[in-house]
């Protein structure tokens, strides 16, 4: 392709300046085209590093053996393979989060876009900022030392809760979430045409059905990529879990219980410093490399939904 | 009231308007009004409720010897001295190293590559996803790759910040875009019809007007990675370290990791150094993140 620039160098006798100036061009171009490349080759990097190990584990440990079993024990002496209380595990964190993040974050996401006056605004925003920046580690900190014992422990009914419990880190890392779920449906909703808007409150409608029946449907793609991520986020948040939950893989669905998810154990078992090419060192890749897998192909969904269904009103 | 109803609708009259239906309507649209309210104090109230209850706990040990001292299992001894210092050194590196290349990566994606092209689709489809990749999965790369072979580089102040780093990068990209997009083209389509190169029309005018909202995108990703915790558990970060790093090659650990620490440990009065050391780590995200909304209102202001 051509520019203007190169076809005056034919034309004309090009300057010892614009010589230099093209070639900084080229030099440039080139050299921020190696910069972009990098972060493509960060991810080869991930999947390099996680398959090989991974590839190792299976050929020791059988599938039959790491999805059939049901004691998770890798550690141990005689270890155990069996990945079910993991996932378990990693389903209940999942669901108790989500079930904070999604329906609150919506909430203040209605909220902030259709109710709250701009002052409001103006303060509850940077509020939520806060929230969002908050270390994971000082949700874990709350959550094993304020939520479980004065809310968890003392509201529980179906029996008696420990120093660790699902239930507690499952809702902190939905509070850690709900931010984000948030402030990516405000994004949807506020994308929304206003005459759509104006329309329905014109026609009659209430405020709640204007936001249920107009501008939900109409921003469905973008709430659903931001679930889709709240699930994601979900699965993959280490800290809160293996602080507030603990470090005991049960295969249980009782949010009562302490639990083990794919992701803390992936932190649990680093603390330990496992001597490169053990079976407990290799383990950690297994389970990465599931944890990558589906994280994947959660975000590879979201970034699809936004793409396919965004651009109907534009 | 049914017989003035029905002949009051009949009439087409605004007093139809109380109506039944209309009654039961507004009454679900006040119970979702207070269902939003209440989503909004669940968020409110938990964070007042962090807030309040870590400084409490904390409040014993708030006082100059828990930044003094070095980190120990012995709680009266107990500080954070070495995990600041780490933390410093570590967000110092990857804001220097994550800075250069997140932004040159945003400048080719916004300015060079031609969308059309498979390899820059992939690009932007890969930052995407890195963005979504869970944060204890670049800890496994940090400890296949850079811990130990091929790099080798060992439980390091630089192993740590060269993860970070790659945290970071995929936020440092993406705020950096929306900040060049920001500017308008106009700027770019004037100086390249005066003769400028691409490079200089960036160089000069794209850069400098982006500027700020690059430097506040930057600093809230980098923020991102002083309160880090998960991929550092992978990279020998969970220790009580006594000296304060002196170099890349030193071993290190960071305030997070040290928190978590204090917090997992079977003696009670290590928890409240942790609510302490909280409140400190609480305090240096603060002052990051005002420092951005200090600089993005400067340069707003200036610019309307």
């Amino acid at each position: 392709m051509p520019s203007p620039l190169e076809l005056a160098e034919g034309s004309l006798l090009p300057s010892a300046g614009l010589r230099r100036r093209l070639l900084i061009e080229r030099l440039v171009r080139a050299s921020l085209a190696v910069v972009a490349l990098l972060s493509v080759g960060i991810t080869v990097a991930i999947v390099l590093s996680l398959l090989r190990p991974a590839i190792e584990f299976f050929a020791e440990i059988p599938l039959s053996e790491f999805f059939g079993g049901t004691t998770w024990a890798p550690l141990f002496v005689p270890p155990q393979f069996g990945v079910w209380p993991l996932v378990t595990g990693t389903l209940l964190i999942m669901v108790i989060a989500v079930a904070v993040a999604v329906p609150f974050g919506l909430g203040v996401a209605f909220y902030l876009n259709e109710y709250a006056s701009s002052r409001v605004r103006r303060i509850l925003k940077p509020v939520l900022e806060i929230l969002a920046g908050i270390p994971t580690v000082v949700f874990g900190f709350f959550a094993l030392y304020f939520v479980n014992p004065e809310i968890v422990q003392r509201f529980w009914p179906f029996g008696q809760v420990g120093t660790f419990s699902a239930l507690a880190a499952g809702l902190m890392v939905g509070v850690m979430i709900l931010p984000t779920m948030a402030s990516l449906s405000e994004d949807a909703f506020s994308a929304v045409p206003g005459a759509l808007r104006d329309g329905s409150l014109a026609l009659g409608a209430t405020r709640r059905e204007t936001c249920t029946k107009v501008i939900l449907p109409a921003a469905a793609s973008g709430v659903m990529a931001a679930t889709v991520l709240a699930f994601s986020r979900a699965i993959g948040e280490t800290t809160i879990v293996l602080l507030a939950a603990g470090s005991n893989p049960q295969f249980t669905l009782d949010p009562g219980q302490g639990v083990q998810t794919m992701a803390s154990f992936i932190g649990f078992a680093g603390i330990g410093d496992q001597p490169t090419g053990s079976t407990g060192y290799k383990t950690i890749f297994a389970v990465g490399t599931l944890l990558f897998l589906i994280t994947f192909v959660l975000n590879m969904i979201s970034v699809r939904v936004v793409k396919r269904y965004r651009e109907v009103y534009e | 009231m049914t017989s003035a109803h029905s002949a009051n609708a009949a009439a087409g009259d605004a007093v139809s308007l109380a109506d039944a239906t209309s009654t039961r309507r507004r009454g679900i649209d006040v119970v979702f009004r207070v269902a939003l309210a209440f989503s909004v104090g669940v968020a409110l109230i938990t964070l007042g409720a962090l807030l309040i209850d870590v400084f409490l706990q904390g409040r014993p040990r708030l006082n100059t010897e828990l930044l003094t001292n070095m980190p120990s299992n012995r709680p009266a001894k107990a500080g954070i001295q070495s995990a600041i210092f780490g933390s410093l050194w570590c967000v110092g590196i990857t804001a220097l190293v994550s800075l250069p290349i997140g932004v040159g990566t945003a400048v080719y994606l916004e300015h060079y590559a031609r969308r059309d092209r498979w390899y820059v689709r992939l690009t932007e489809l890969n930052i995407q996803n890195l963005a979504g990749v869970p944060s204890v999965v670049f800890g496994i790369l940090g400890l296949a790759f850079i811990a130990r072979e091929p790099l080798s580089w060992g439980f390091t102040v630089g192993t740590g910040a060269m993860v970070l780093t790659i945290l970071v990068l995929p936020t440092v990209i993406i705020a950096s875009r929306e900040a060049i997009r920001a500017v308008p083209p106009s700027l770019v389509d004037g100086a390249l019809a005066l003769g400028a190169t691409r490079w200089q029309a960036i160089w000069r005018q794209v850069l400098p007007s982006a500027l700020p909202g690059i430097a506040t995108g930057s600093i809230l990703s980098v923020s991102r990675a002083l309160g880090e915790s998960a991929p550092l558990l992978l990279l020998g970060a969970l220790t009580f370290v006594t000296f304060n790093p002196t170099g890349l090659d030193s071993g290190y650990t960071v305030l997070p990791l040290l928190i978590f620490k204090y917090a997992s440990d079977a003696k009670a009065e290590l928890h409240v150094v942790a609510a302490a050391a909280i409140v400190v780590l609480l305090a240096m995200l603060l002052l990051l993140n005002s420092t951005a909304i200090v600089l993005r209102n400067h340069f707003e202001k200036r610019r309307s």
